[in-house]
């Protein structure tokens, strides 16, 4: 009933092609844009910044990446947090051999950093697909991290291999309280993912999905494959590396390459097959659901077992959390493989005919 | 009067391990004509269509297209000098809508770079207007209006076939290869087909080769004829030629359906 876009004509081409040609989702999207930038800033306590937002807002912008290759190019990748790991400790030379530059430069280099390992790590792309290129990814999964602790100048041979990163700041000003850093986050997570839109609803986003889709039918209409697949890598693993910048700086504060591991890769991977394959609002989704899932079944198990007066063996809750996880998967791969952004936009449809089902 | 030809093929052979799928095939096709190839199945058609825009690559022979000579030419170089295609089994990017789908048959005349993209400004936003304008034309022209944001798995066989003709055709080629357009369409969508391939022929002046098994829609449509079997040609001609043809009467038109 109030889902209508009856009435709304669209007058040019230009309209029609707008991210959100329906004005009832313009309005859906300024509130919560709203509630992001202005809302929870003054609202949230430093745990929920800390500990649920800001991570969930990291994770959105590494699904988003994944998202970018596998969904939209489908290049299935298993090393996103090898990837991550390039962005973190990218930035955190940056800044330290450069400690004069703004934080933000420093994550921008890290994002450029990581394209070009993701764009050498994608060249196996050229020949192989499918299982044998996930193999592939593979390779950077377990490479990069070794690379990593093995060279110490990456780590400024910390005997550990655990960096602390440096307090995040730009032009003297420092985003040293939990508010400051998820603000700073938010704000490069939303324009990367305007910029993600915009890619995905232009020439390059359909050179990707032709490429994914039909790669003999894209090459002749004249989509070079190799470069496409390529930049496919490069866009997506300046996502990668953004985020890794900003798990390390505005998420943990100090991380070791064995964090960045395989088990990373699959949450992201996870993330984007229960949120949506090839859908920029579906990395939020996935991410939003991983995120909080931990936290939801953590409270909905202890309170259960306190009402039934259960005394649970310790583990149980992370037992459970591992098969609800592995139950959804297998429920999203087979029903829905579009993920929660698919049942979104059908509830959507729905709503559009509401009340009147004809 | 000559006219000039747009496309040679020079005793082009084809083989896949032990299979000759292509025996010293040669025809040139006129400028601005249309030409059709039939034959049984498993007579080579497809892939002589594939060897004509450099998906698979002859043992033997040559294309020349317009005055180019191409011994190994690759599926890009072809598009670009102006050769687009439909396929036999429908070859439609399954997770586009229609108007995504007809939009990437003009990649080869996008330019705009990878920040303007992603900023949709500038160049960006200026392309993707004017292609919609060029796109949108070809859309009120296969009279597919009411299908542009459907995703194109959700159409029926005959529209998907359509969608395909219109992504070949937004590239504004001069040479259009068409694997059997009209296969599996009920008699009246096949004299849609038939019209739409006359008038793109006509108006814009695009060369046609085309695979058809309709000997009536072939009769009707075409300037030229070549006939091929068992990866030989056995006749060519304007329709009434080949009517009359009695190696292909004996080997093809006698036994059709
Ligand atoms: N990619 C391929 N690999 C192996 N054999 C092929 C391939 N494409 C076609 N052939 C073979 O070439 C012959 C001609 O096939 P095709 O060109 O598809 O015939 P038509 O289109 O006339 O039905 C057939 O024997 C077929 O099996
Ligand atoms: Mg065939």
């Amino acid at each position: 009933m109030f889902y209508r876009e009856a009435g709304q004509f669209k007058k040019s081409y230009k309209e029609d092609q707008a991210i959100l040609p329906i004005l009832q989702d313009k309005i859906g999207v300024v509130v919560i844009l709203l509630i992001a930038f202005v809302a929870i800033p003054i609202l949230a306590s430093d745990y929920w910044l800390t500990a649920i937002l800001i991570p969930f807002l990291v994770f959105s912008l590494a699904a988003l990446g994944l998202n970018l290759l596998t969904g939209y190019a489908g290049q299935l990748s298993l090393g996103t947090a090898a990837f991550m790991a390039v962005g973190a400790f990218a930035a955190y030379n940056f800044e330290l051999r450069l400690p004069y530059m703004p934080a933000l430069v420093s994550f921008v280099l890290a994002g450029l950093t990581t394209a070009i390992v993701g764009i050498a790590f994608g060249i196996p792309s050229l020949r192989i697909r499918g299982f044998y290129l996930a193999v592939a990814t593979l390779a950077a999964q377990f490479f990069i991290p070794w690379l990593l602790v093995k060279v110490g100048w990456f780590t400024n041979y910390s005997s550990s291999g655990v960096i602390t990163t440096q307090p995040i700041e730009i032009l003297g000003f420092v985003f040293d309280s939990p508010a400051k850093r998820y603000f700073l986050v938010l704000s490069i997570v939303a324009f990367l993912a305007l910029v993600a839109k915009n890619l995905v609803r232009s020439n390059l986003g359909r050179a990707w999905m032709a490429v994914r889709d039909m790669d003999v039918a894209a090459e002749v209409i004249g989509i070079k494959i190799m470069r496409t697949k390529l930049i496919a890598f490069g866009v997506s693993s300046f996502y990668c590396g953004v985020a890794g910048a900003l798990y390390a700086y505005a998420y943990l504060g100090s991380v070791e390459p064995d964090g960045f591991n395989l088990d990373l890769s699959f949450r992201i991977l996870f993330m984007i097959i229960i949120g949506g394959i090839g859908s920029i609002m579906g990395s939020f989704l996935g991410a939003a659901f991983i995120t909080l899932l931990p936290i939801f079944l953590d409270i909905v198990i202890n309170e259960g077992a306190e009402i039934l007066n259960l005394k649970l063996a310790a583990g149980v809750t992370s037992i459970m959390q591992l098969l609800v996880f592995g139950g959804l998967i297998i429920f999203f791969l087979i029903v829905e493989p579009l993920g929660l952004a698919r049942l979104w936009q059908i509830a959507k449809e729905k709503l559009r005919l509401w009340p009147f089902p004809h | 009067m000559t006219k000039k030809s747009i496309l040679q093929v020079n005793e082009v052979s084809l083989s896949f391990g032990g299979v000759k799928a292509l025996k010293n095939v040669s025809f040139n096709s006129e400028e601005k004509s249309i030409l059709a190839i039939i034959g049984p199945n498993g007579a080579g058609k497809s892939s002589l269509l594939n060897v004509i825009n450099g998906v698979y690559k002859p043992q033997q022979g040559e294309i020349i297209f317009k005055n180019t000579v191409w011994k190994n030419v690759i599926p890009f170089q072809a598009a670009q000098s102006g050769i687009s295609r439909t396929f036999q089994n429908i070859a439609l990017f399954k997770g586009m809508s229609v108007l995504e789908n007809i939009l990437t048959g003009r990649s080869l005349k996008m330019r705009a770079g990878l920040l303007s993209q992603g900023f949709y400004f500038g160049a960006c936003s200026r392309e993707e207007i004017e292609h919609r304008e060029v796109v949108e034309q070809i859309i009120d022209f296969l009279q597919i209006q009411h299908i542009r944001k459907t995703p194109v798995g959700r159409l029926p066989y005959g529209l998907q076939k359509r969608v395909e003709l219109a992504r070949a055709l937004a590239a504004e080629p001069e040479l259009l290869l068409l694997d059997e357009p009209m296969a599996g369409m009920n008699v009246e969508e096949k004299e849609d087909m038939s019209r739409f391939i006359l008038d793109v022929n006509e108006e814009y002046g695009t060369s046609v080769v085309l695979i058809e098994h309709d000997m009536g829609v072939v009769m009707d449509i075409s300037d030229k004829i070549v006939v091929l079997d068992y990866g030989q040609k056995i006749g060519e001609g304007t329709p009434n030629e080949i009517k009359n043809n009695q190696r292909v009467i004996d080997a093809y038109l006698g036994v059709s359906d």
